[in-house]
């Protein structure tokens, strides 16, 4: 059934772990040679029992809420196409759920309580059965309340059905997490009374703010780089904080393959092993071009599988840092187990500017700017001499990037509804995805940028979107609100709409001082990388994700293609943003419906979606010539 | 857990509709009788009924959700020559992003009078307008001196640079008006170690004889506190505050045989949960 070299040599490792998993928690699993440092359940049957229970976390007692007992929740491993069942039992006394992240399964199977079925109950159990049709590293969690910030995740490996065009010896699964010994809930309310008081990077009088007058006007704080902070959080790596020395073993001269998940609930790291260039092979699941860098920012949800090959017998520091630089959590690869790795000194906090607010206007003169009417502009800046800009002609030549699809810009005023829960809207939001992640711009080493990444098999569909559909994402820091387009999910009256069959954009403008990892459910979408001119593998190989961080003052695309009918939870992958009310729903709805359009009409009236352009909406011309839709 | 929250909801709902009846229905749940609801694919397969109860849950608990708070902002003896008093300033709300129920004590006993010579509460709606701003409206009651009763119109919020200020005019049941405005702001020298410069001004558009006041400004409070923040929610601090009278407000005071002017030393607590 495992044929392949590198199931061979970890299968020690899991047969121990079969022997007793549910029953080892993630902390307690011995760092032996060649186990995936979890407990491991594969084949095509799974029970998965939700319980609380006692753990300890860098020595310290406490409780997690999880699957199986272990935190990480077993590392779940089947085969792509084979159809598999997971009986999951909720043991808690409050509702419960489990999302298979990146998973495209049939959206009522996709776990979301609310939105595509009605939630596990107390004491129920709930049988999902799918078959993805796709292969790769993903994960698992509750969508119920807080519960993923308690320990409610797990990882996923899908095999691939014929060979895998990665060759490793040896692999391990990494799974950051952020841990508190806070009640989340507590968590939460205290970021409602207070929304800065669990950062401990504010800035003071000893720091040297550029422009300080502006942020301080504004009401803003260029050390708003993460909500909750080190003091709050322990970080984890396979439930391991540095102090629990989470290990891997390595043979010199091995291709070890490390599948890195952050499952953390807040935390966006970055991640680097020192002295150990990392391949990354795989984002989110899906294969990537070989593409050697030193560092990369991984977000809330995001996936990287990377292959290092240490050939000195050395032992080597695997460290994610938190992005606001207020604590990491180091694990150690080493030619034998128990080795500790050293760890590298917390590197200087980074400061935000004025780009992240969306108004890096270079040389232009703030007092003469008209705001309102630069919200259309083009996301390339960097290429504009703004000191000869005219607004008013930039507006009109508003128009798509020469390698996208030609796609009408949103409209014309960013529709979002203002109110106490918008504080700022992004005068000049640009493509930001030719920079690595926030703090990473001046690293002596390489880091990754979103737009070295390419696909390693072809795009699936190639289509160019017909129409765009834009979400401004959106908050007020003070009052610790967050939403998408000024409206909270708890105010939401309609989803997004897509249609079955179609090729559409979205755009998503981060308006917000800070990065978030959105994630749509049900579909991948391909990553619209501005500046790929000359390579003409580009178009055709973009990377697919599930994830995508948007950085601040951003604007950043997405191709999709609507084949998943259902209702799809979209949402900011931060916990407690999305508890804030930053999440939306997509329907997808399917194509009979799409049918009872009259021909004439180029605005169905189910599609009455506020951002979609309709000038940009031909659907006749839309599977002929897409490319000539709208004007 | 579920039930103390809708007993909850509840009482706020009273308070709420107690001092402001039109105000509620921003943070009511969505619709709570769903005609069409905004996405229903997953009826056909797991019942209307279900799919309808888990979708109100799930859009209430994702940006509708009440929170509270419970401030004490100054918490303090002040010291001056042989007199000392102790001044509380306190403040607690209840509710959502948009709407809150906000209750104000503030008040000062008098060690040496052993008695307390000033009192007040408020009760008061608040409502988000802005991103930086609420407004407030509500009744403030004097406890001492006793009897005043206060139509109360303020506002509360973050100005530009950080400045959190609280203003309110008061109108009395017998006609006059006062007002009062504090601003405050923080200087960080470490994470922990703040400074607080702060400044309290109250004005009288009439003379009211009974409480001591004349028309015009009557009392200025400026003061600096150095507050250590062992935990973000608790703050030990020390400081210096000049306080000062105007105009025939000070006359008032000197013909009881009161300072007009003082500078005093403080202690205290800062702490909110």
């Amino acid at each position: 059934m495992f044929n392949r070299r590198s199931f061979l040599t970890t299968a020690l490792g899991t047969s121990t772990a079969l022997g007793t998993s549910g029953l080892v928690p993630g902390w307690a699993t011995p760092a032996s040679g060649g186990n995936l440092g979890l407990p491991l359940l594969h084949g095509n049957e799974f029970d998965l029992n939700i319980t609380k229970f006692p753990i300890r976390v860098d020595g310290r007692a406490t409780h997690a809420i999880g699957v199986n007992g272990s935190v990480p929740a077993p590392l779940l491993r089947f085969r792509e196409g084979e159809e598999i069942t997971l009986r999951v039992k909720n043991s808690l006394d409050v509702d419960s759920s489990i999302h298979w992240h990146g998973l495209l399964v049939p959206f009522q199977m996709d776990g979301v309580p609310g939105v595509t079925f009605p939630g596990i109950k107390p004491g129920e159990t709930f049988n999902y059965k799918y078959a993805v049709p796709h292969a790769g590293t993903y994960w698992y969690h509750s969508h119920s309340g807080l519960q993923e910030q308690s320990g409610h995740y797990g990882p996923i490996i899908i095999d691939p059905k014929e060979a895998d065009p990665v060759a490793y010896d040896r692999e391990y699964v990494l799974m950051l997490g952020d841990w508190t010994y806070m009640h989340p809930h507590k968590l939460f309310s205290t970021l409602k009374k207070n929304a800065e008081s669990l950062n401990d990077n504010r800035v003071t009088v000893k720091d040297k703010v550029p422009m300080r007058g502006m942020w301080d006007q504004m009401r803003m704080s260029p050390r708003d780089l993460a909500d909750v902070g080190g003091n709050t959080y322990k970080y984890i790596i396979n439930g391991h904080a540095t102090a629990d020395n989470f290990n891997m073993v390595f043979t010199p001269g091995e291709r070890v393959r490390l599948r890195i998940i952050n499952a953390s609930a807040m935390t966006l790291f970055n991640v680097r092993m020192p002295g150990l260039p990392m391949t990354i092979v795989a984002a989110d699941g899906l294969n990537v071009q070989p593409l050697e860098t030193d560092e990369f920012q991984i977000g809330v949800a995001e996936t990287y599988d990377v292959i290092v090959e240490p050939k000195a017998a050395n032992a080597f520091g695997f460290v994610a840092e938190s992005i606001d630089r207020s604590g990491q959590v180091v694990a150690t690869l080493g030619p034998r187990p128990g080795m500790i790795a050293p760890e590298p000194t917390l590197r200087p906090v980074p400061m935000l500017t004025m780009k992240d607010m969306g108004m890096d206007h270079g040389d232009m003169d703030h007092e003469g700017m008209d705001h309102g009417s630069m919200q259309n502009a083009t996301p390339d800046h960097s290429t504009m001499d703004h000191a000869k800009m005219d607004h008013a002609k930039m507006d009109m030549k508003a128009g798509p990037d020469p390698h996208g699809p030609e796609v009408q810009p949103a409209s014309a005023q960013a529709n979002i509804r203002r109110g106490p829960g918008v504080a700022n809207v992004a005068a000049m939001p640009v493509s930001r995805l030719d920079e690595p992640g926030l703090g990473l711009a001046d690293m002596p080493h390489r880091t990754l940028r979103y737009n070295q990444l390419r696909s390693l098999e072809p795009n699936p569909d190639n289509r160019k979107p017909a129409r765009e559909v834009t979400v401004h994402l959106t908050s007020n820091m003070e009052r610790y609100m967050w939403s998408f387009d000024g409206v909270k999910f708890s105010e939401v009256k309609k989803p997004i709409t897509f249609h079955e069959g179609e090729r559409l954009r979205l755009t998503l403008v981060n308006n917000t001082m800070m990065p978030h990892p959105i994630h749509l459910h049900g579909m991948f979408f391909d990553l619209v990388i501005p500046d790929t001119e000359g390579d003409g593998s580009d178009e055709t190989h973009r990377p697919r994700k599930h994830t995508v961080i948007v950085k601040p003052g951003e604007r950043v695309g997405v191709d999709i293609s609507a084949d998943n009918v259902g209702d799809w939870a979209f949402h900011c992958h931060l916990l407690y943003h999305m508890h804030a009310g930053m999440m939306q729903v997509v329907s997808v709805l399917p194509k009979k419906h799409a049918m009872r359009v009259p021909p004439d009409d180029p605005m169905p009236a189910m599609m009455d979606q506020k951002n979609i352009d309709h000038s940009a909406m031909g659907h006749g011309s839309m599977k002929t010539n897409p490319n000539k839709g709208g004007k | 857990m579920r039930l103390s929250y809708s007993v909850r909801s509840l009482i706020t709902a009273a308070c709420l509709g107690l001092i402001a009846a039109p105000s509620t229905a921003q943070e009511s749940q969505p619709q709570s009788s769903e005609t069409t609801p905004p996405w229903s694919m997953a009826d056909e397969y797991w019942g209307e009924e279900a799919m309808a109860r888990s979708r109100k849950a799930v859009q209430a608990a994702s940006g509708a959700q009440m929170h509270n708070m419970l401030m004490a902002d100054r918490f303090e003896l002040q010291a001056h020559d042989n007199e000392e008093a102790l001044i509380w300033d306190l403040q607690g709300w209840y509710g959502g992003d948009i709407n809150k129920f906000y209750v104000k004590a503030e008040g000062e006993y008098s060690f040496s009078e052993d008695a307390v010579e000033e009192s007040e509460i408020q009760a008061l709606w608040s409502r988000a307008i802005t991103p930086f701003w609420d407004i407030q409206t509500g009744l403030r009651y004097d406890l001492d001196p006793k009897g005043k009763t206060h139509w109360v119109f303020g506002m509360q919020g973050l100005a530009p640079y950080w400045f959190e200020i609280d203003a309110a005019a008061f109108i009395s049941t017998d006609g006059d008006l006062t007002a009062r405005i504090e601003a405050e702001y923080d200087i960080l020298f470490s994470q922990r170690l703040i400074l607080q410069p702060r400044i309290e001004l109250e004005a009288s558009a009439q003379d009211v004889a009974d409480i001591a006041l004349g028309s015009g400004v009557t009392h200025l409070e400026a003061g600096l506190r150095l507050r250590y923040e062992f935990k973000r929610e608790v703050a030990p601090y020390i400081g210096i505050e000049w306080q000062n009278s105007f105009g025939k407000t000070a006359d008032f005071a000197k013909a009881a045989g009161e300072n007009s002017s003082a500078t005093v030393f403080v202690i205290g607590l800062r702490a909110w949960f």
